[in-house]
């Protein structure tokens, strides 16, 4: 085939329609996946609600709310019912003194406060150091603990939290994402 | 050159990253499990393999002036198409994955593939380049990742078969250079012989 000349014409032609071809691939395959990444997220979410709440029977993701930190935002609360009594909150939170950046989890809280289990949703620790905040000899530590007691800081600043060797602010970080949850569903207006 | 020797030299003699030394951040930045590195190869080889078909198809009536800008849409749209497609389908993989299945685009291996490659020669020998030179990439990826994660995990694919902890730094950016330093040598030695 002889090769098209580089006029202006065939280069302005030839860039359009194969940006035109791209645009209209990328339309398909982005109406393609939107449902199942839709649905991937939603069971995510579901997946970690699922894990940090006992067991219930109501729709936790339509039942959302969201209550104020008091620092200018607000978190998301997932109540969880059984037969209409709450039996526990699952807390959407968030921290951004990780080491590098922002970490998302959800903690799970029973009525009066005492935390159930705390699920990682998304971080960027270093692996192998931070990132072993998902591991459950360090965010087991919490289950069953209630905050007003148990205080939510590493025991290098006094506080009740034994740190990841060599992640000290990471597990500062964890701290205080559920420091935020709990103080969050504490001052709001639980439903 | 015959077909096989088209699909094996991606490979071995020319293997992008411990021949050629195409494409390191990706490598340096993903292999910190065998899974990541074969997962981002995999990525990259259907990248690879859909960019050359349809550059080389094109290759004839794209304007030798605006080819390189052709190349990098056709290219993008590629790596879009994985991007919504891992999204869709592998969440967990794209989690750990997400910032670097973008920089594909910037790949040097893809681009390099359609310059030198895929706008010279038939629909066919592309496709086959494609995925030999993918492919030779995963195998690196797995290898440099494999090895990072035993030396520095104690694991493999996952899972547990020792002891402790490991030598961390291998699981960090220094070992990336290491691993991947290493592997070289210890390439270009066998070659020499």
């Amino acid at each position: 085939m002889a090769k098209t000349e580089s006029t202006f014409r065939n280069m302005v032609l030839s860039l359009t329609l194969i940006s035109l071809g791209a645009a209209a691939c990328l339309g398909f395959v982005y109406e393609m996946t939107k449902e199942p990444i839709a649905l991937a997220a939603l069971n995510k979410k579901l997946d970690a609600i699922k894990q940090v709440v006992p067991e219930f029977n109501n729709n936790p993701g339509e039942e959302m709310y969201r209550l104020p930190t008091g620092e200018g935002d607000s978190l998301d609360i997932y109540p969880a019912k059984k037969d209409n009594v709450i039996v526990g909150y699952a807390v959407s939170t968030y921290t951004k003194k990780g080491f590098s950046g922002k970490v998302s989890l959800i903690a799970g809280f029973k009525p009066d406060g005492t935390i159930i289990n705390i699920s990682v949703l998304e971080q960027k620790e270093t692996p192998g150091l931070g990132a072993k905040m998902t591991e459950p000899f360090f965010k087991d530590q919490f289950n069953d603990k209630n905050p007003a007691e148990f205080s939510l800081r590493v025991k290098k600043d006094g506080g009740s939290v034994d740190a990841i060797t060599a992640a000290t602010i990471s597990s500062r970080a964890f701290c205080d994402a559920v420091q935020r949850a709990y103080n969050t569903l504490q001052k709001g207006d639980k439903k | 050159m015959n077909q096989l020797q088209n699909f094996t030299k991606g490979f071995f003699k020319e293997n992008p990253i411990l021949v050629l030394v195409l494409g390191t951040c990706p490598t340096l930045a993903t292999t910190t499990s065998s899974l990541n590195g074969m997962g981002m190869g995999i990525a990259t080889t259907f990248v690879l393999i859909g960019s050359n078909v349809v550059i080389s198809l094109l290759a004839g009536l794209i304007p030798d002036k605006v080819r390189i800008p052709a190349f990098v849409v056709i290219i993008a749209s590629f790596v879009t198409i994985v991007d919504l497609i891992m999204q869709a389908y592998v969440p967990g993989l794209y989690a750990t994955l997400g910032i670097f299945i973008p920089l594909i685009v910037v790949n040097c291996i893809v681009l390099g593939r359609a310059e030198a490659f895929a706008s010279k020669n038939s629909v066919f020998s592309s496709l086959i380049d494609g995925a030999g030179m993918g492919l030779g990439y995963t195998m690196a990826l797995g290898i440099i990742g494999a090895f990072r994660e035993i030396v520095g995990n104690g694991t493999i694919f996952g899972y547990k078969f020792m002891q402790g902890d490991g030598i961390l730094v291998f699981i960090l950016a220094p070992g990336a250079f290491w691993a991947l330093g290493y592997l070289i040598a210890l390439v270009n030695r066998i070659k020499r012989t």
